[in-house]
């Protein structure tokens, strides 16, 4: 195998303090120990962490959050392992246009969709609940749970479902025993996908947010349009020490390459 | 899927199944999706006013105003403009970096693609509150970066520009387009630079005529991506690019929840969807008409 | 003077070593077979005679000059790869062109060339078609006249045949060896089929775990084996212990009731080992009882019991009445047809 030169190196370097930079520096002035702006250099401080706990819409704002990701990715699993099921399996007329229309949140912008759901959830007298945000989500992860669940149920060995059925087991057995723990990885990783998807949605979930329902991303939002301190900036290195966990966490059980790339692929379509 | 239940017509019972398990998803999918999408395409023609709200009739007034006013005219080319820009970009740098990672070694290799590719799931308020703290003034990080390093020699105005919203936007996209380009590169046989390097070719020509022709239908399909993403973005534009310039996703939030005209803001909206389909199909039928030849 | 001279070279890979001590002279014309199983370092060797590998020991020479410090692009050496590494983005005729558009051939002798070329591997009229679009026999065959087109001083084949099916297999033999014989040019071919590289080569290379363990002729290296691993890998073989008996004069070479003069120089502990073709049923020798009798069509395939282990016999299906299941019998074999290693090794 040819390795890279020098100049692909310097290239690659420059390309990675990029793709880095941004994410550091946000990460960098939450340890400020000043009340402005500005890049620690030899203080650091944890005082802008601690007064999160003085900041209760933030706290608030985290929490909304983490229930309402839990909540739909669940929700969205509940729905999208018997869909993966069906598409992986059986072949029916309108399967294509079916998988068509389960992967369509990726392809309809977030700001069309957050438009349509305010509309609807208005004319249906639901508008600003956080029943209404978990529909939306719900909706907005499907694809991410359905697409892992879809790509391990396709890759699994069928005949060991019938060898299940030869030895005495009822469908429901089958599924419990043999069919549930092949795709365990796969649902497991699309839940922690539609987990990251819901707890860093923005655009979508800013149509429907009202006070008592803010999510974090967009109490950050609001917070940012308004000005800039170093307040927000410690919210956000704690949402991307919390989003890097579930990464790695990912990437061990499941490979990030293989996650993303179903999903990249998907909205290519 | 499996050789053996598709070699004959699929059977009745066969169809219950599957249509049986789907059904949850589709109820869901119809009550939540297509009917919302068609009342946001009923809602662009009806009537709004100052003091008397929405009023549900059928009038073309706000698509009269969009194709009259200069002003829609202008914000909608801004948008691709930025999107244009982000997507060329993304595939000037990305591409060439998806080539060198995938030479890298081992453990190397798996490291970076994680420190590349990782920023995509991490909170884009996060990551555009980045930029902005990057950019801030003309005394940010950034321009102070530049001209020690002798790139330029006046401070360059970030924020609440369109430089500023197309290197963010890039930034945010960039992922995109290196795993579009690295899935591309993984189904390259590894021999066949070899072949080339072995009749006389030099590792740039390697790269321009045997690598990238072969490559050229994932970097075209992730341009695709960037472009749609970028095209509809909020957080960016709406932190980046500030109150005053406006594109398609921060105009529609504006008609919606500050002016409350929401026909006008759906019809903003609906075009939008309408010509990121057109575009999106439109190339995804070109690039296949395209490359029919080759992947067969 | 040898066209391309391997002298000691080396390879490894951390602390895992690939190839040691390779040393190999070949004259221009020859075809070599480097032959082993997966893992014993003739890809390796193939690939740092073609650069692709930088050797941690030793030199390679091509005509005398040193060759390692050449990049790949200069060395004008022809590869045919085992995925045959067509560029599927281009037609057969611009696949076959690369290499001459590389070297700036004029556009008119290039397509002269190409178009001989194909002529040549039995493709002519295949010019426009997608590699896609071709069969995986037609896809090697452009892969051939590819290597073959630039002209080259050493043709490198890696395992070219080993994706045909059997058919395929043996014709594309046929015709190799008649293209490589016409235009004489040096072949070096990777392989890990002992029929392969018997019906190819001139000279075969017999490697094992990273080293060389026999170089001969296809001849020599069936009939003489260099060592064990040489004997079992290139087809199949019997081995019976035998000791030299010097209470008699002249002494004798025994194995059970077998037994034979004992060549000059021979003492001790011997492995007697004979292909299971040159092994015939007498009336003296090996005392044997026949295990298994399976019939193959224009051969025999005997498994016997003999007082010195287990034997396999072929024999050809001459029309002659065979032996039964179930038989006692004397396998016997003369002496020029089996070859001597003491006990401990090597001869």
């Amino acid at each position: 195998m040819s390795r890279n030169g020098p100049l692909a190196l310097i290239f690659h370097t420059l390309f990675v303090v990029f793709m880095v930079a941004p994410i550091v520096v946000v990460c960098w002035v939450a340890f400020t120990p000043d009340g402005f702006l500005s890049i620690p250099l030899t203080n650091f401080s944890l005082r802008w962490f601690r007064a999160l706990a003085n900041y209760p819409e933030f706290v608030h704002a985290f929490g909304v959050s983490l229930w309402l990701g839990a909540l739909s990715s669940c929700i969205a699993l509940l729905f999208a392992v018997p869909a993966a099921l069906a598409i992986s399996r059986y072949r029916f007329r309108g399967r294509d246009a079916l998988s068509a229309l389960f992967l369509s949140p990726l392809m309809i912008p977030h700001v069309v969709l957050g438009i349509a759901f305010l509309r609807f959830f208005t004319s249906v007298g639901i508008g600003g609940t956080f029943v209404a945000l978990v529909i939306a989500h719900v909706v907005v992860v499907f694809p991410f749970a359905l697409r892992l669940t879809l790509a391990s149920a396709t890759g699994m060995d069928r005949s060991v479902e019938m060898a299940a059925i030869s030895l005495g087991a009822d469908g429901w057995t089958m599924f419990r025993r043999v069919t549930l723990p092949a795709i365990l990885p796969g649902i497991v990783s699309g839940w922690m996908l539609a987990f990251i998807q819901s707890f860093d949605d923005l655009t979508m979930t800013v149509f429907l947010a009202t006070p008592g329902t803010e999510t974090l991303p967009v109490r950050m939002f609001l917070y940012i349009q308004d000005n800039i301190d170093p307040l927000v900036t410690s919210v956000s290195a704690s949402v991307i020490a919390i989003t890097m966990t579930v990464l790695i966490l990912l990437d061990r059980i499941y490979g990030l390459d293989r996650v993303l790339t179903a999903k990249g692929g998907d909205a290519g379509r | 899927m499996s050789a053996v239940i598709s070699a004959d017509p699929p059977s009745a019972g066969e169809a219950r199944a599957g249509l049986t398990l789907a059904l949850p998803a589709l109820m869901l999918f119809t009550g939540v999706v297509v009917i919302p999408l068609a009342m946001t395409v009923m809602l662009s023609f009806h009537d709004w006013g100052q003091y008397k709200g929405i009023e549900p009739v059928f009038i073309l007034k706000n698509w009269r105003e969009i194709v009259e006013d200069p002003y829609y005219a202008e914000m909608f080319w801004r948008t691709f403009r930025v999107a244009a820009l982000a997507t060329l970009i993304t595939a000037v740098f990305g591409v060439p970096e998806a080539y060198i990672l995938n030479r890298m070694q081992g453990p190397w290799k798996g490291l970076f693609l994680l420190v590349i590719i990782g920023p995509l799931l991490i909170s884009v308020v996060a990551r555009t509150l980045g930029w902005a703290l990057l950019f801030g003034g003309n005394n940010g990080l950034a321009n102070k970066l530049l001209m020690t390093s002798g790139l330029i020699d006046s401070p360059v105005k970030f924020m609440f520009t369109e430089t500023g919203m197309v290197v963010a936007l890039a930034h945010a996209m960039m992922p995109f387009m290196v795993l579009a380009v690295w899935t591309a590169l993984q189904r390259l046989d590894p021999q066949i630079e070899n072949a080339a390097l072995s009749l006389g070719a030099g590792s740039l020509t390697v790269m321009r005529r045997i690598v990238l022709p072969q490559i050229m239908p994932g970097v075209l399909s992730g341009a695709i991506i960037v472009f749609s993403l970028s095209a509809s973005a909020f957080a960016t534009p709406a932190i980046i690019g500030g109150r005053r310039l406006k594109v398609a996703a921060t105009l529609a939030y504006d008609e919606f929840l500050n002016t409350l005209n929401w026909p006008l803001g759906a019809a903003v909206a609906v075009l939008l969807l309408i010509a990121l389909i057109l575009i999106v199909v439109g190339s995804n039928t070109l690039i296949e008409r395209r490359y029919q030849e080759m992947f067969r | 003077m040898s066209l391309l001279e391997l002298d000691r070279v080396g390879k490894s890979f951390g602390p895992n070593i690939a190839v040691e001590e390779f040393s190999l002279a070949v004259t221009k014309g020859e075809f070599i077979s480097f032959l082993g199983p997966s893992g014993c370092g003739k890809t390796t060797t193939l690939q740092m005679i073609a650069g692709f590998l930088d050797p941690s020991h030793g030199a390679i020479r091509l005509e005398g000059r040193d060759l390692v410090a050449v990049p790949p692009a200069k060395r004008g050496l022809g590869i045919v790869f085992q995925s045959y590494a067509l560029f599927p983005h281009m037609t057969a005729a611009e696949n076959v062109a690369f290499g001459l558009e590389m070297r700036k051939v004029s556009r008119s002798e290039r397509e002269e060339r190409v178009r001989a070329a194909l002529a040549l591997v039995g493709l002519a009229g295949y010019e426009g078609r997608h590699p896609r679009r071709m069969s995986g026999g037609q896809q090697q065959r452009v892969a051939l006249a590819r290597a073959l087109v630039i002209r080259p001083s050493v043709l490198l084949l890696d395992e070219p045949l080993s994706n045909l099916d059997a058919r395929l297999r043996e014709d594309m033999q046929i015709e190799l060896r008649q293209i490589q014989r016409n235009l004489g040019t040096t072949t070096i071919l990777v392989t890990h089929d002992q029929i392969e590289a018997m019906s190819l080569s001139d000279r075969i290379v017999v490697m094992s775990k990273g080293r060389i363990e026999q170089i001969g002729t296809p001849q020599q290296v069936y009939e003489q084996p260099a060592s064990a691993f040489v004997a079992q890998f290139l087809g199949k073989t019997n081995e019976f212990a035998a000791a030299v008996d010097r209470t008699v004069a002249p002494a004798k070479l025994v194995a059970g009731g077998w037994s034979a003069p004992a060549p000059a120089g021979v003492t001790g502990a011997v492995t007697v080992s004979v292909r299971p073709e040159r092994i015939s049923f007498g009336d003296a020798g090996l005392a044997a009882r026949i295990t298994s009798r399976i019939f193959q069509g224009n051969h025999w395939l005997f498994q016997c019991d003999t007082e010195c282990g287990p034997a396999i016999v072929i024999r050809q299906n001459d029309g002659q009445g065979q032996p039964e299941h179930g038989a006692a019998v004397h396998l016997a074999w003369r002496a020029a047809d089996m070859s001597l290693r003491s006990a401990g090794g090597a001869a």
